[in-house]
């Protein structure tokens, strides 16, 4: 982690709270998202997360980093595109947080904002994912397949092979793609939703407002008791 | 009585078996599976890392179509049914959102006012139809039919639907009313690894070598699952696993409706069981009842 990326907590340099300001828009679409600002750092999240020993941030300290107000180096993480979506940690929280949800947020701040570690092959798949979707309104698996490692890392798809025959030969692969029929309206539900997604009006959700590292939440409490 | 049936897109190709053997078991038990007319991609988990509004609108649309049949919607995917069920949690929860969501679908002249009901294929076994039913149902005895019954992530979470989130016993119910018996299985929710399979594969291997080790140790005949990508990655990377870990797994995978139609009397061809790839399949010691 590089210190010089790690602000006091209350200050942001801009950058930063540029950042903020667009995963509290994420966040508008979890219902009782303020629930993160009550982590405890119990570690029950990191304990049951299937694949945290692959991860360079854990779970738990994914939430910490957000706190103090670095989501910078969060997003250059492997961590938020490692999580399976398995929703362990989200089950068994004490403190309610959706943690999987989070990291789905987290996912869509680095793809709006373009921050990802470098040769990284999960963004793409997302976006191929997308791409085939957006074409026939269903997914073609054998066409997602190719489309990616095409995209990534060619020489794989010939160790594909020995698979890909072996489904074919059992007639799991279907050759053509299926397409819906009304793909000109799903096309026009498609636009009008990006249309929304993208130009960011940057307005914080009123409970989060300011609230930035310990000493900012602390200070926000004091004055709720005061009241 | 009639249900809507959302089959998703991998049910459609890869596996098709899982569609065919649910449609067979639903016929056999007197319920009609309508298919929802012209559904699209549920958007299942990469679509969520993309865009907000967009994952939630398209997903919308399958329950804006589903709504005005006033039936159930049935989907047998575990990703499906949880992206399905989770888009209309969310927009239960947060009116504005939900009113975004319309205004997209009104581009294709939809609406969706909250009406649909998600439910899974074993929800409807257990809690519709009932095991009683089920037991009157089965020609075959599932007999010395060891199964570790798999649940996997997604349709048991993130919220508490139909079944325990940790020890689950649905399926365990199920298939012991048929007369098969279950293994002790630790494993029955722990994650296979899903997407990564396509981009972390270490992961993967690793999560489901750990799934398919303790169904061979506690000495199941077959594992049986819910879920098509779990299905994949436990069974058709097999081969795979055991390269990488100088194993010699030959685990059978099937879908529940699977083993199922197998005590509802139908033959392998017909549950699609002829397009598994492992080879040690071993439903073929079952005894007969009822003819």
């Amino acid at each position: 982690m590089k210190t010089e990326s790690v602000q006091l907590p209350g200050k942001l340099s801009k950058r930063e709270e540029d950042l903020r300001s667009s995963f509290l828009k994420q966040l508008e679409t979890i219902p009782n998202s303020e629930k993160i600002k009550s982590c405890i750092q119990c570690g029950t999240c990191t304990g049951s997360c299937p694949v945290s020993y692959a991860m360079d941030i854990s779970p738990r300290e994914i939430i910490a980093l957000f706190r103090a107000g670095d989501l910078e180096t969060l997003l250059n993480s492997k961590s938020i595109w490692i999580c399976a979506s398995c929703y362990s940690c989200q089950t068994r929280c004490p403190s309610l947080i959706k943690v999987t949800d989070i990291m789905y947020a987290l996912k869509r701040l680095a793809m709006e904002k373009g921050i990802f570690p470098k040769k990284f092959p999960a963004p793409a798949l997302s976006e191929t994912f997308v791409k085939v979707m957006n074409n026939y309104g269903r997914l073609h698996e054998p066409l997602l397949i190719v489309r990616f490692l095409l995209k990534t890392t060619p020489f794989k798809l010939l160790n594909m092979m020995p698979l890909s025959l072996k489904m074919a030969k059992r007639k799991r692969v279907a050759y053509v793609p299926s397409k819906i029929k009304g793909l000109e309206g799903f096309k026009k539900i498609i636009k009008k939703a990006e249309l929304m997604d993208s130009p960011k009006e940057l307005l914080e959700p009123q409970y989060l407002k300011g609230s930035v590292g310990y000493s900012a939440i602390a200070k926000e409490t004091v004055m709720e008791s005061k009241k | 009585m009639d249900y809507t049936y959302y089959p998703g897109c991998s049910l459609e190709s890869a596996h098709k078996s899982y569609s065919d053997s649910v449609k067979k078991v639903f016929k056999h038990l007197d319920c009609n599976l309508i298919e929802l007319e012209d559904w699209n991609c549920c958007g299942a988990t990469a679509y969520m890392g993309v865009k907000e509004t967009l994952s939630f609108a398209i997903s919308a649309r399958n329950l804006a179509l589903a709504e005005k049949h006033k039936r159930d919607v049935i989907a047998p995917c575990s990703a499906c049914y949880t992206v399905l069920s989770k888009t209309n949690r969310y927009l239960k929860q947060l009116p504005d959102f939900h009113q975004k969501v319309n205004e997209c679908l009104k581009e294709a002249g939809l609406q969706y006012n909250l009406t649909a009901s998600v439910r899974h294929p074993l929800d409807v076994l257990i809690n519709d139809i009932g095991l009683d039913k089920i037991k009157e149902k089965c020609v075959r005895s599932l007999k010395g039919l060891k199964i570790a019954n798999y649940y996997g992530c997604q349709l048991v979470r993130p919220e508490r639907g139909f079944d325990d989130r940790e020890v689950p016993m649905t399926m365990d119910n199920l298939f012991e009313a048929c007369g098969a018996e279950n293994v002790y299985y630790p494993f029955k929710v722990k994650c296979c690894g899903g997407m990564l399979m396509t981009t972390y594969e270490d992961i993967a291997l690793k999560l489901s070598k750990e799934i398919i080790a303790s169904a061979v140790e506690n000495k199941a005949d077959c594992i049986v699952t819910t879920c098509p990508l779990c299905q994949m990655n436990l069974e058709a990377y097999q081969d795979l696993i055991n390269k990488h870990y100088n194993t010699n797994y030959d685990m059978p995978v099937f879908f529940f409706t699977q083993v199922l139609g197998m005590a509802f009397g139908f033959d392998e061809k017909e549950l699609g069981i002829d397009t598994l790839l492992t080879k040690g399949i071993k439903l073929n010691g079952l005894t007969t009842i009822h003819n």
